[in-house]
């Protein structure tokens, strides 16, 4: 069991890439902390868990944009669980538009969400785990983040910030046993990716080198790995999962 | 409210060496050296680094989670003392 007993905290666990890391947390045996705005979302993943590993995951419903809401969010885990072992900095929200027609709500928007998030989730994420000495986080940005993408000037610069963030928190932690890493997804099966035309997706698949869209699971499975033991003497790290598509 | 789980049964006096006793051990000064004018940045080991140290050591020993202008604002052992009292710590 590779997170035998960990408390294993995901935000965006309500779909895609957080709930398929929630349930393969699970299976490798850590007790789950689910964190999304929709708690319909957040009810059906819990249900997964419980069906595919018979473990029972605790929910905090959290919109990560809001930083007070996170406070409150980890005097709850800590309240109820007492201490966090790894956090998995997953929500974000993808909206495209050309660089001419980006609403600054929608700037706001997508920068609190994806990059504001992940600072002030990790700090009190390190406020939990600096009691223990030990802990691992691991954040979730995009291939984006290093090659850009047209229509995605606000969505990539968000992503990019995460590399930034994830690099900075690893250098400060690591003295408190703390490692800080990132997977950098390409293009993935989940509803991030569903608008999008069937050209476009067909475009994709011809630069990925393994010819095809990766699963949610298998971005899943490299986050557990970073999460876990395994992963001991890594930190600060980006590991794309992309099939190849960005080499 | 950031009280978890505090002991109200606690002293003040109690407070006040538990309180010293982190200080001591996260700073490496006896806890008799330990006065209301020790300062960030103005003892030598308290640095920015043993800030953070100095918290989460204070967190433990009381069960509390220090808002993040607490944090900040905790910039001697006597303000430490008065920060507490807002989480119902009796010091």
């Amino acid at each position: 069991m590779l997170l035998g007993d960990k408390i294993v905290w995901i935000t965006g666990a309500s779909r895609g890439i957080g709930r398929a890391t929630a349930i393969e947390a699970a299976k490798n045996g850590a007790r789950v902390v689910l964190s999304a705005r929709s708690e319909r979302g957040l009810s059906e993943t819990a249900t997964q868990v419980r069906a595919l590993t018979a473990t029972e995951p605790e929910i905090i419903a959290l919109d990560v944009s809001d930083p007070r809401a996170i406070k409150e969010a980890c005097k709850q885990l800590l309240a109820r669980l007492k201490r966090l072992d790894v956090l998995v900095n997953n929500a974000g929200v993808l909206k495209e538009a050309l660089i001419g027609m980006i609403a600054d709500a929608q700037v706001e928007e997508i920068m609190r969400t994806n990059a504001y998030s992940v600072i002030h989730m990790t700090q009190c994420a390190a406020r939990l785990m600096m009691r223990q000495n030990s802990g691992a986080i691991v954040n979730v940005t995009s291939m984006l983040a290093r090659t850009g993408g047209e229509g995605t000037l606000a969505y990539a610069a968000s992503k990019a910030a995460i590399i930034g963030a994830t690099k900075s928190a690893a250098r400060e932690l690591a003295p408190h046993g703390i490692r800080v890493n990132a997977v950098a997804p390409g293009v993935i099966k989940t509803d991030l990716i569903a608008h999008l035309p069937e050209a476009r997706l067909q475009e994709y698949q011809c630069a990925i080198k393994m010819g095809r869209l990766g699963e949610p699971h298998e971005v899943a499975h490299v986050i557990v790995f970073l999460a876990s033991d395994l992963a001991s003497y890594v930190t600060g790290q980006v590991v794309g999962v992309d099939g190849g598509m960005c080499i | 409210m950031p009280v978890l789980d505090n002991n109200p049964a606690m002293t003040s006096i109690e407070n006040e060496m538990k309180l010293r006793e982190a200080f001591s051990q996260v700073l490496s000064i006896p806890p008799e050296s330990i006065t209301d004018e020790v300062a960030y940045e103005k003892t030598e080991a308290w640095d920015s680094v043993a800030h953070m140290a100095l918290v989460a050591a204070i967190d433990i020993a009381f069960n509390i989670m220090m808002d993040t202008d607490d944090v900040l604002d905790m910039s001697s052992f006597g303000k430490a003392k008065e920060i507490l009292q807002k989480y119902g710590v009796a010091v």
